[in-house]
């Protein structure tokens, strides 16, 4: 009890000191999560949306495989990742191993397969909803896949902050590809790992303690500015 | 004024689902013009028909035969349904939407929807969420967003089904409208009534089977079939 009420005194000294390392790491942690979110978004908004209006030999086998990848062992992520970018792997020249990219790319490869599998679900209710209204107005695969995104929008938010969750949290991949080095590639994650290892579970719970304030902070940032629970909105 | 509307055939159409006929075997000529109203008894196939015309649903045998190119036909016709499907959008943005998807300009868009709202009676509601419109409402903006694109066919599964009678007069008005305009209407009701009131030519179904198709006048005065005479005498024909 005495180290988790150390751990919220040290949150608030690092908080209201603007210690530069915590700012450092915080930053980039955001910076990291963030665009692994924002890159999976792009590859998993539009797939789950055509995953569920399609109909294709192998689409249960896909939706399935899909799902199943929703529990991908992070570890196993980084350990890939690491293999693939690392001197003598196949992208080993490009030089990324050790560096934010790298902790970008394995989070990609975590958080795609849930934003995708909840984007799913989600618009399989929305396209029965709309279907024989988007075949009668002769719409184009595209217009439709357009058109279910933009309606369905406000559940596709909800994924993709599931998938900002994951991301945000993760610190199995990262710490492997990324080697949770100072000033490079240390995010709130490793920190907090760092940190207990070394015994200091004071500060390693008052970094806890920002992380999930940041989680929070940027959960309700994107609802406020999507304005999930406007009056008037569905 | 829309272009001249094109006729449609159907010949030796079968629809099945899970083994059971829903559907014919008929074969049915409807002209290139005119308001014809299919009916008919629950389950008797009218809304199956009209799916099948429209390309909505697929039949099992046969084949749909438009006078003009598939695609042609296609992108002439609008379907109204008989549950209303509204976007999740305002009734400004359903009723832009199928103008959007034809890639007209914004102004153009702005104007004919500002036209069609007032047409509907919704122009108060333009930016209310379409999802939470009165029933009435609802098909009134179907409609509207049906014929925001001047279509040369429309189709409407029983628009009138629960609504009240001031609903169903404003709406029997924009359809006659839109007939007059020289959009070819075919639609489904087992409300003998509007039939009467709307119908140039008609088509009785039952069980899925094609039993009389002709005038609106001759059908109602002079029916050729038991079936159809039992159904305008108001007896239960299943």
């Amino acid at each position: 009890m005495n180290e988790i009420w150390a751990g919220i005194q040290a949150a608030f000294r690092l908080i209201f000191s603007l210690d530069a390392d915590l700012v450092e790491i915080t930053l980039r942690s955001l910076q990291v999560s963030l665009t692994a979110l924002v890159v999976a978004s792009v590859i998993a908004l539009p797939f789950g949306t055509w995953l569920a209006i399609r109909r294709f030999r192998y689409r249960r086998a896909t939706i399935a495989t899909l799902n199943a990848l929703m529990g991908l062992p992070p570890v196993v992520v980084g350990l890939i990742v690491y293999l693939l970018l690392s001197r003598s792997g196949p992208f080993g020249v490009m030089g990324l191993l050790f560096t934010p990219t790298a902790m970008i790319i394995a989070q990609v490869i975590i958080i795609t397969p849930l934003i995708a599998s909840i984007t799913h679900q989600a618009m399989r209710e929305l396209w029965a909803e709309y279907h024989d209204l988007l075949i009668s107005l002769n719409t184009t695969k595209r217009q439709r896949i357009a058109t279910l995104i933009w309606d369905g929008r406000r559940t596709l938010l909800t994924a993709a902050l599931a998938g900002f969750g994951r991301a945000i949290g993760e610190v199995g991949a990262i710490m492997i590809v990324g080697g949770n080095i100072d000033h490079a590639t240390r995010v709130l994650t490793t920190a907090i790992a760092l940190e207990t290892g070394k015994g200091d579970f004071a500060l390693a719970l008052g970094l806890g303690f920002v992380l999930i304030a940041l989680a929070l902070l940027v959960n309700f940032a994107i609802h406020a500015l999507s304005r999930t629970e406007r009056e008037g909105t569905w | 004024m829309v272009e001249a509307p094109p006729s449609v055939s159907l010949s030796g159409a079968l629809v099945k689902r899970r083994g059971k006929t829903i559907l014919g075997p008929l074969d049915l000529t409807l002209a290139a013009s005119g308001f014809t109203i299919v009916l008919g008894p629950n389950g008797a196939g009218k809304t199956t028909l009209l799916k099948v015309l429209h390309g909505v649903d697929r039949l099992s045998e046969g084949a749909v035969t438009w006078s003009v190119p598939d695609a042609q036909a296609r992108e002439s016709q609008a379907y109204v349904f008989q549950s209303p499907i509204m976007l999740r959008r305002s009734v400004r943005q359903n009723l832009a939407y199928p103008l959007q998807l034809l890639g007209e300009d914004k102004a153009s868009i702005a104007a004919k929807v500002a036209d069609w709202a007032q047409r509907i009676g919704l122009e108060d509601a333009l930016d209310r969420p379409a999802p939470r419109l009165s029933g009435g409402e609802r098909q009134k903006l179907a409609l509207g967003r049906a014929l925001i694109r001047n279509p040369q066919v429309l189709f409407l599964d029983e628009p009138c089904a629960n609504l009240d009678g001031r609903s169903t007069r404003e709406i029997e008005a924009l359809l006659k409208a839109a007939q007059q305009a020289g959009t070819r209407i075919i639609m489904t009701t087992h409300d003998l009534g509007q039939a009467r009131r709307l119908a140039t030519d008609l088509v009785f179904l039952l069980r899925g089977a094609l039993h009389e198709q002709g005038r609106a006048p001759a059908f109602f005065t002079a029916p050729r079939t038991a079936e159809a005479k039992a159904f305008l005498e108001g007896d239960i024909v299943e």
